[in-house]
């Protein structure tokens, strides 16, 4: 029993990082109905970029003082310092992707902007593997992660929780941003409808953008808090966690953003307990087979709507 | 009946003719990209055929190509050609000396590894069956995401049987061998894909003139509007699906006694990238600009590497992608797409 209250822990904490990385996919495809493969990359980079960031405040993994701060409160300013740093490193690229990529090809066949997501992500790989290079690299860990109650003899460790937390933390800024200012309402005008958004006063492309930089910094904070669980980056690390926050975004019904959350979450879940209980070899598999099933049954995803077709 | 096979003929005959200069003028490595280069185009075509002419969406075509060789490279260890060789005369083997036998030993070898390829391609033809049949009911992106989804799960059970070597990967596989000391690897290689590249072509342009291919086409333009006129749409991709995934099988099936090794992670999500991009490069329904795109993809990453030995680093897979998105801005959306053949 205890090891099954781990598992649903462990589950929680997989599946939260798997919905911060959903929602940079679900949005822009609810925006602009294209796969953005490069958001895999844009996750790899957000690791790349805190590591440096932490290099550049010379900070240690032993280490608690510089900045003339110490103690403990050094370490929660460097973890904010390098979540910092990867969103807004992320952001920046998010919005260079889209500008100088994607823009030219607004009008083009959607097979073709595919091939240049295809394209964008091969390029930031390899542009990482020579610049980076392909060695895999530690990840700082600024916060440590300890035992913060037993619940059952279930430790609750302090990163699972910190996941969970930012995690939600971010979803509730996402939500109310997109549900409760005039940007977030712009960004569902222009999802709805492109060319009437356009008519009424938005200019689609600042909201593209925007859109954008919003799901390449959440990209950046997963892949801080995937830093953190799992200390080791390198320029590859994108193509399979990238891929299934991909599924978990179709599954919940891409383009719908509660979807994308709770696709994720099933995905952590499900993987937790393929790992804990079948066999670790099969967990790539499994989360395909969940969404082969699903989607036979449920064409649109769990949350989607099915559109009718009409002549 | 002469008509008909008087174009693919003339076409063996020159394309056998080019292999032969090629098998005396030009080095391993060269000998060895021009093989993956005809293995990639019947890798395209056939992708075409779904993803151009029927106008479906299938990200997974590296799954039926490791279907195809997996299946293949295993039946070719069940009957090896040495059992075959045994039961021959004992001159027509691999040791004979005598020109006669030898010819009639390299024949066998034709029809055995023939039969390999064929076998590869109808059981990833099965397969595809099997993947279609309740998938092609999913549109557009949920349809590419599915097909990517089984090509994984394809790779990943590969992965975890050891009756095919699973991560280590399958050794030796049987290939061409050679007869009386002249080394035939290469040229017979050449002359088996050339062969099936002449068979996917002209059965699938024979095809797109037919009634299916019609309908395959129609289902393309306007999926509701075919099947008010009874098409019956689901039966057509399906059946697509299924002929794609045939010849997808069949170049599996030559890779393997090609390189007399396979390894899951060379079925992988890229290879069904690679297949896409050289359709979408090429024209979507375009196939003779699908084999041009082909081999473009195919050479330009090998033709860029001696840049590596000026600059010291490799950034040739750096230039392919930055061509790809450039190609992808600078070339006008329309030429891309042409209607039919």
């Amino acid at each position: 029993m205890s090891d099954f209250i781990q598992h649903i822990v462990n589950g929680l904490s997989l599946g939260s990082i798997y919905a911060l990385i959903a929602l940079g996919y679900t949005m822009v495809y609810g925006i602009l109905q294209l796969i953005n493969f490069a958001h895999s990359e844009v996750y790899m980079m957000g690791a790349f970029f805190a590591y440096y960031a932490a290099k550049f405040m010379r900070w240690e993994n032993t280490s608690g003082d510089m900045l003339s701060i110490t103690g403990a409160w050094a370490h929660f300013f460097v973890f904010f310092v390098i979540l910092f740093a990867a969103m807004v490193g992320c952001g920046i690229l998010g919005f260079l992707i889209e500008k100088l990529a994607y823009r030219p090809l607004r009008k083009a066949p959607k097979l073709n902007i595919l091939i240049t997501a295809i394209g964008v992500s091969l390029f930031l790989q390899y542009m990482g593997q020579l610049i980076f290079g392909a060695d895999p690299k530690v990840f700082p860990t600024p916060l440590e992660n300890t035992t913060l109650v037993e619940i059952y003899s279930v430790p609750l460790k302090s990163l699972d929780i910190l996941v969970f937390c930012i995690t939600l933390f971010f979803m509730f800024i996402l939500h109310y941003l997109i549900f409760h200012t005039r940007q977030g309402k712009a960004m569902r005008a222009v999802s709805s409808n492109f060319a009437a958004a356009s008519l009424v006063g938005i200019n689609p492309d600042r909201i593209i953008s925007f859109t954008f930089v919003v799901g390449s910094a959440l990209a950046g904070v997963g892949s801080v808090l995937v830093g953190l669980k799992y200390p080791k980056i390198e320029p590859l690390m994108g193509t399979m966690i990238g891929l299934k926050a991909f599924v978990a975004a179709v599954l919940g019904g891409i383009g719908n953003l509660p979807g994308a959350v709770l696709g994720a979450l099933l995905m952590g879940f499900s993987e937790e307990m393929v790992v804990a209980y079948f066999s670790s070899t099969y967990r790539d598999a499994l989360a395909f087979g969940i969404l082969i099933v699903i989607l036979i049954f449920r064409p649109a995803g769990l949350l989607g709507k099915m559109k009718v077709e009409k002549v | 009946m002469i008509k008909t096979f008087k174009i693919p003929f003339l076409s063996f005959l020159i394309l056998s003719l080019l292999g032969i200069v090629v098998n005396f003028s030009f080095n391993a490595f060269i000998q060895l990209v021009l093989i993956y280069m005809l293995i990639n185009m019947i890798l395209a075509m056939s992708l075409n055929v779904v993803n151009g002419y029927t106008g479906q969406f299938s990200l997974g075509h590296a799954g039926f190509m490791a279907v195809g060789a997996y299946v293949s490279a295993y039946l070719s260890s069940i009957f090896p050609l040495k059992a075959l060789e045994e039961a021959l005369p004992m001159m027509m083997s691999s040791s004979s000396t005598q020109l006669l036998p030898s010819i009639v030993y390299v024949v066998i070898q034709f029809l055995y590894f023939g039969c390999l390829a064929f076998a590869g391609g109808l059981f990833s033809a099965f397969s595809g069956w099997l993947v279609g049949l309740p998938s092609l009911r999913l549109k557009g992106d949920y349809l590419a995401i599915v097909t990517l989804g089984f090509s994984e799960i394809i790779r990943v059970i590969l992965l975890n049987t050891p009756l095919v070597g699973g991560a280590r990967g399958f050794y030796g596989i049987t290939g061409f061998k050679d007869v009386m000391d002249i080394p035939l690897n290469f040229i017979s290689s050449y002359f088996h894909l050339i062969f099936w590249v002449l068979a996917a072509y002209f059965i699938i342009w024979r095809l797109m003139k037919s009634t299916h291919g019609r309908a395959f086409l129609s289902v393309r333009e306007d999926e509701l509007a075919a099947e008010a006129m009874g098409v019956n749409t689901t039966q057509y991709k399906v059946r697509a699906f299924v002929l794609s995934s045939f010849f997808a099988g069949v170049a599996g099936s030559l890779f393997a006694h090609f390189t007399h090794y396979l390894n899951p992670a060379s079925f992988g999500f890229s290879r069904s990238v690679d297949a896409l991009i050289m359709v979408v490069l090429g024209g979507l329904g375009n196939m003779k600009g699908v084999i041009v795109a082909a081999a473009f993809i195919t050479i330009v990453p090998e033709a860029l590497r001696p840049l590596q030995n000026y600059l010291g680093v490799d950034i040739r897979m750096i230039l392919y992608s930055l061509s790809l998105i450039l190609i992808m801005i600078f070339m006008p959306g329309k030429k891309f797409r042409s209607g039919g053949i």
